[in-house]
């Protein structure tokens, strides 16, 4: 008779447990998402009232004028178009060099594999920051410093994208390819054809760790663009806000613009992004 | 293979290469570049701002990796059990990983303000008093570029120990059970010697990305007030493209390059001999 009593306790026991983690997590997730509630709130606020003191964090007014003075306050359709051309530019590039060089080091054979594969191993160690300075002579030297194609030259294959194709392709079966060369296809039509669609959640996992990285990057477009107009959107707000002194509500709606395209992709795909994240060199 | 090595060497190695011999020199761009030996590192040796780069990037790398690394699988452990709302939390904390550093940065500079600030508001309400704002202040501005260190983060290094966590066998916990293992036992016993690859994995990311901490440096503080948060690459990004000592600001780049190869090969000679497999 006992038995279904702790049962039934043990079982209303649990459900309040999951209740009580959940409202902490909540309450853990709510703080960890502070920063960007508030920047949203701020985006659709007066500045009065951003200002206003006590600080508060839900407004006490709305307004959507900075979403429509954003767009003359700086060359923001510019920074955007920049970005994307940058972010995206790098991406559809790298996947592309960095999937082709990432298959011929696991799938061919040919003379030095070794020492390439050894070359690629140092790069990954080396600091980008180590290269920017002849980095940004030698694009000079080119005159591609301060446009768009300089920017992205150098990011065109990364040897973590290298790395990370490499480790896919090692995991794939052999026999994949050679029953197609069997059929007579040629190593073209085999990495095109077989090994490419079978990539494609390794494609999408490096894809967006490449257009996250470059959408979000500081310090290399802060240093290739010669004014804000010739930049993205994180090197040219900051800019902005070096040689301005900007209105909150603005700025904030500047940033919500900016974050938004990177957030509502991850949102999608989440699920393969983050599976992807947690086997990355756990192979 | 042929256009991934070009560019390999092109913008790799080139400027790898180019950037040892800017090292030795003395170089203005507008000058050709002038041999002058070992005075670089000789002067580097001899500099405050470089000691203080090194010690201000070692003391946020000391901090920032162990809290980032504890805070990691306290919300991995957390958000392994069954709960309400769990996918909310779990992306909730992943997200900083993916906004951008810089225009995050905004955000905080204006919550840990002094004047409009809702955190130094919130915090002085519960006695934490922050009179000038908490980037204006020497002691409190690296306390704060270390939280959101630790913010941005945390959420990464999470999916990285929840996947560890799910792949540990559910009858190691069962049998511990039926031996009477608490639940401390348990974590001591069982996880934390099963997650020992993860958090070796963790740590050495860590180290590597705290060691080139820039991004909200930049914006929040530029390094300061009285240089008490300028950090390597922002000593980098002051002396080659500020003061135009581009000799001198390879030379500090080489001490970059040398820390964080050191940090490298300690992670690949721990990939090579991965310690638990079961």
């Amino acid at each position: 008779m006992t038995e279904p009593t702790t049962r039934r306790r043990s079982t209303s026991l649990h459900t309040l447990h999951w209740w009580l983690l959940g409202v902490c997590g909540i309450a853990i997730g709510l703080a960890v998402l502070l920063p960007i509630i508030w920047m949203v709130f701020t985006a659709f606020r007066p500045e009065a009232d951003v200002v206003a003191y006590p600080p508060s964090l839900f407004p006490r007014a709305l307004t959507l004028q900075h979403f429509v003075d954003i767009w003359d306050a700086i060359p923001f359709a510019r920074l955007y178009l920049n970005t994307i051309i940058f972010a995206g530019g790098v991406t559809i590039v790298s996947l592309l060099f960095d999937s082709m060089m990432g298959y011929a080091l696991a799938r061919l054979e040919f003379r030095g594999r070794n020492a390439v594969f050894v070359l690629v191993m140092i790069m990954l160690m080396v600091p980008f920051q180590v290269t920017l300075i002849p980095l940004y002579d030698l694009l000079g030297s080119m005159n591609l410093a301060g446009t768009l194609p300089g920017m992205i030259a150098p990011r065109m294959t990364n040897a973590f994208g290298i790395f990370f194709m490499r480790q896919f392709y090692l995991s794939l079966p052999k026999d994949l390819d050679e029953a197609a060369r069997m059929d007579g296809a040629s190593e073209w039509g085999i990495f095109a054809r077989i090994i490419t669609p079978l990539a494609k959640p390794a494609l999408l996992t490096l894809g967006l760790f490449h257009f996250q990285y470059n959408w979000n990057d500081l310090l290399w477009p802060l240093i290739m663009s010669r004014d804000i107009a010739s930049s993205t959107l994180p090197a040219g707000l900051a800019m902005f806000v070096g040689q301005h002194v900007v209105e909150y509500g603005l700025l904030m709606a500047g940033s919500v613009l900016a974050l938004a395209p990177v957030v509502i992709f991850f949102l999608i795909i989440q699920k393969s992004f983050v599976t992807g994240i947690a086997t990355t060199g756990m192979k | 293979m042929a256009p991934s090595l070009a560019v390999i060497a092109v913008f790799m190695v080139w400027p790898l290469a180019q950037s040892a011999y800017l090292s030795f020199t003395r170089y203005n761009r507008i000058q050709p570049a002038e041999w002058i030996g070992l005075d670089n590192y000789l002067r580097l040796v001899q500099d405050p701002e470089v000691w203080n780069a090194l010690s201000n990037t070692a003391v946020y790398a000391v901090v920032v990796t162990p809290l980032t690394v504890v805070l990691a699988l306290l919300l991995a452990l957390l958000l392994n059990q069954s709960m309400l709302a769990r996918g909310f939390v779990r992306t909730a904390i992943f997200l900083p990983f993916i906004v951008s550093m810089a225009i995050i940065s905004f955000a905080w500079t204006f919550l840990l303000d002094a004047n409009i600030g809702l955190i130094t508001y919130w915090l002085g309400r519960i006695g934490i008093v922050a009179e000038q704002g908490w980037l204006a202040d020497p002691a409190l501005a690296m306390p704060a570029v270390m939280m959101v260190g630790v913010w941005k983060s945390m959420g990464f290094y999470m999916v990285m120990y929840l996947a560890g966590l799910q792949s540990i066998p559910q009858e190691l916990y069962e049998a511990a059970r039926i031996d009477g293992a608490g639940p401390w036992h348990r974590f001591r016993h069982i996880t934390w010697p099963l997650l020992s690859n993860q958090t070796m994995l963790v740590t050495i990311m860590a180290v590597i990305a705290t060691i080139q901490v820039f991004d909200q440096i930049q914006v929040m503080t530029h390094g300061g007030p009285f240089f008490t948060t300028e950090t390597l690459v922002m000593l980098i990004y002051r002396v080659g493209f500020q003061n135009l000592e581009l000799g001198y600001g390879a030379a500090v780049s080489w001490v970059l390059m040398v820390l964080v190869f050191v940090l490298s090969m300690l992670q690949f000679g721990y990939f090579r001999k991965r310690a638990v497999t079961y």
